[in-house]
């Protein structure tokens, strides 16, 4: 690809939003009034910022328990997540779904599972509406290297591959399940060689590298707006927060801090700033940048904060969709 | 009766200990009773997912996998197919202990549980049987919402073969673990989260609490409240404010919904009439309707009053913390069913 194409800027930019937008969840989690329970993205961003880069606004989106990054990514208003994150009734799900569902149906985010592996057949489910109904939309299902393990991934991989269903699996590899390693759960640490197995095309990228998974990105929706089929990419990163909260894990002595501490210096955000030096981008137009995303951010937290609880009788209500005989 | 009690603050179970009964907390006696079933059994291995963790489960696997190695075994996030797997080295002789973190996941191990290991015994004539143990714990709270927070106990009870047990009180904890662990059966047992942190006398020996057997946890002759998990203490609770007002509360705890004791139940309501029923999960086809079926069965006449029932509505969880607190309901919510049933 030629790196004229690239759109820098974007890409830097919104690797900034998810990082700032989950920072400000860190800043703000001990005053405990946030009450839902956060799986934090840090350290995955060029992944996210790189897939979506291609994806239209009607396109599918299907995300996990580890979901805010990809919902932003695809466009989602960050004062409707974190109100959601508050339990209000301005919440992209009006308070009952909290972090691990968030839903933006004009995104083409129907909504999201937190069981392991839940998700990987619903993307394939809006390809396949895709592709009966002939439209040209695409779905792209994030998943981690637990959720390779779950039946719902071999299943739902065949059944993609049988159909040639224009869905793109994205296996975000950071190497651990909660805290289990990598090692201690799987044989084969490339997730990849599996899509293999059932005939789709695959990439294993460097999930640090934001232009690494911008071209694959760029070559699988290709392939699948030409109606080529399923196409899997594996990008190997880290997470550098716990599983869930804003901890990390060598605080709980679940890691070694040497680990995290190597891979601090493979940060997707300024490895790519280093890059962008070439193009004239200084420290100091990333530290404007950060400063503009944060006050965004500190306004969108502010205003989230002040919506309303949902009424009671909201729960009820929303048990069954009226209509129908 | 040390063992029956129900600990509700640090100075019952202070009580105990002075009249020199050690107390244990709810997790500390399922940390011993595994490793005390591992210790006794080489047959004996523990599988989950992050079961070596340094959190070790909510600390109710802490420090098995240093001491007995291979035997306390990490596990893929492949529910269904791992339910299979160690209901077959069950089917030859081995004690597996699948753990679930929640009991959401459980539904993930159904179909194993519900067209294999609960009918293996009965298909094959009788010549296999599936001594599995299946730990899976009930949470909530914290916006834990639709996906982390249900009690799954219910949807078991309709598949025959299957036992079903809640532990309610550290000893049972402990006496529960080791009662599945001897049964020859897939044995479910429902942990709950805020239960862990509770104290109670527990012995140093292994013990047995029998399945479906239930315990009749406070004496009393106005209503039978029927009890289950993390509800028998607020049952206590609400049965001591009761009393206050001269209102004698009998609380029944069933201990297992499959088998159900319902001798002992049925005693207590022939004695009071009144029945309230709590649970940790929605109400409808609850362990409660079928109580209630199997008295309207035998002896509609036991009952003086309409029966009441305190549990979760049959929603799916809310995230909100204001939803959360308006869904679960409380001590006072059993109060109010006690009184209603009074009425
Ligand atoms: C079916 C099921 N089993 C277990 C869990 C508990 N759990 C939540 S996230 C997780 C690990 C997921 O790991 P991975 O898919 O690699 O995603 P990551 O968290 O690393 O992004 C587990 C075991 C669950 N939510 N659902």
């Amino acid at each position: 690809m030629n790196t004229a194409e690239i759109p820098r800027r974007d890409l830097l930019e919104t690797m900034v939003l998810l990082r700032c937008f989950e920072e400000k969840i860190v800043e703000v989690y001990g005053r405990q009034d946030m009450k839902t329970p956060v799986h934090l993205y840090i350290g995955q961003e060029a992944i996210a910022t790189g897939v979506c880069a291609h994806l239209r606004k009607e396109d599918y989106l299907v995300t996990t328990h580890r979901s805010h990054a990809h919902c932003l990514a695809k466009g989602a208003d960050p004062q409707a997540l974190y109100a959601e994150f508050y339990g209000r009734v301005d919440g992209c799900c009006k308070g009952m779904g909290g972090s691990m569902h968030p839903a933006f149906p004009d995104l083409g985010i129907i909504g999201t599972s937190a069981i392991v592996g839940g998700g990987i057949p619903h993307g394939v489910g809006t390809a396949l509406a895709s592709s009966l109904r002939g439209d040209d939309r695409i779905s792209v299902v994030f998943f981690g290297d637990g959720a390779s393990e779950e039946g719902t991934f071999h299943e739902s991989l065949n059944f993609a591959a049988l159909k040639k269903l224009p869905v793109l699996f994205v296996c975000e590899n950071n190497g651990y399940a909660t805290v289990s390693p990598l090692f201690n759960r799987q044989p084969n640490p490339d997730v990849s060689e599996r899509a293999k197995g059932y005939g789709i095309t695959s990439y294993c990228v460097d999930g640090n590298d934001v232009e690494a998974v911008y071209e694959a990105a760029d070559k699988a929706v290709k392939q699948l707006r030409q109606g080529g089929g399923p196409v899997f990419i594996e990008a190997k990163t880290y997470r550098w927060k716990g599983h869930v909260g804003p901890g990390e894990d060598w605080k709980t002595g679940a890691r070694d801090r040497e680990e995290l501490e190597q891979w601090k210096k493979e940060c997707p955000l300024k490895r790519y700033l280093a890059k962008l030096k070439e193009d004239g981008v200084s420290a100091s137009d990333f530290d404007a940048l950060v400063q503009k995303t944060d006050a965004m951010l500190d306004a969108a937290l502010e205003e989230a904060r002040k919506s309303e609880f949902p009424p009671t009788e909201q729960m009820y209500e929303l048990l069954y969709r009226k209509g129908g005989c | 009766m040390p063992w029956t009690a129900v600990c509700i603050s640090k100075d019952d179970s202070l009580r105990f200990e002075q009249d020199g009964h050690r107390c244990l907390s709810y997790v500390e006696a399922l940390n011993e009773a595994q490793r005390q079933a591992l210790d006794s059994d080489p047959e004996v291995f523990l599988i989950g997912e992050g079961i070596d963790d340094v959190g070790g489960v909510f600390g109710s696997t802490k420090g098995l996998k240093e001491a007995f190695g291979d035997r306390v075994m990490d596990m893929p996030i492949a529910e269904n197919g791992l339910t299979g797997v160690v209901s077959a080295a069950a089917g030859v002789g081995m004690k597996p202990v699948l753990v679930h973190m929640r009991a959401d996941f459980l539904p993930m191990s159904m179909d194993q549980l519900t067209n294999h290991a609960a009918k293996w015994h009965y298909m094959s004539g009788g010549q296999t049987s599936i001594p599995l143990v299946v730990r899976s714990i009930i949470g909530r709270g914290w916006g834990s919402a639709a996906q982390h927070s249900q009690g799954t106990h219910s949807m078991f009870l309709s598949t025959p073969g299957l036992k079903i047990a809640l532990p309610s009180t550290p000893y049972d904890a402990k006496g529960l673990f080791l009662s599945a662990m001897q049964d020859p059966n897939p044995v479910l047992i429902f942990e709950h989260r805020w239960l862990y942190d509770s104290v109670g006398p527990v012995p140093e020996e292994m013990y047995a609490v029998p399945l479906g057997e239930a315990i009749v946890r406070r004496k009393g002759s106005d209503v039978t409240i029927v009890a289950v998990s993390q509800t028998v203490q607020q049952a206590i609770q609400a049965a001591d404010t009761l009393a206050e007002k001269g209102i004698e509360v009998e609380v029944v705890d069933p201990r297992t919904i499959a088998p159900l004791d319902m001798k002992t139940i049925m005693e207590s309501v022939s004695k009071t009439g009144r029945l309230v029923i709590c649970d940790v999960s929605c109400k409808t086809g609850g362990y409660g309707a079928e109580i209630v079926c199997r008295l309207a069965e035998s002896d509609p006449a036991l009952l003086q009053a309409p029966v009441h029932r305190v549990s979760f509505p049959d929603l799916p969880t809310p995230n909100s913390p204001v939803l959360e607190e308006a869904y679960y309901p409380g001590v006072d919510d059993i109060i109010a069913a006690v009184e209603a049933a009074l009425s």
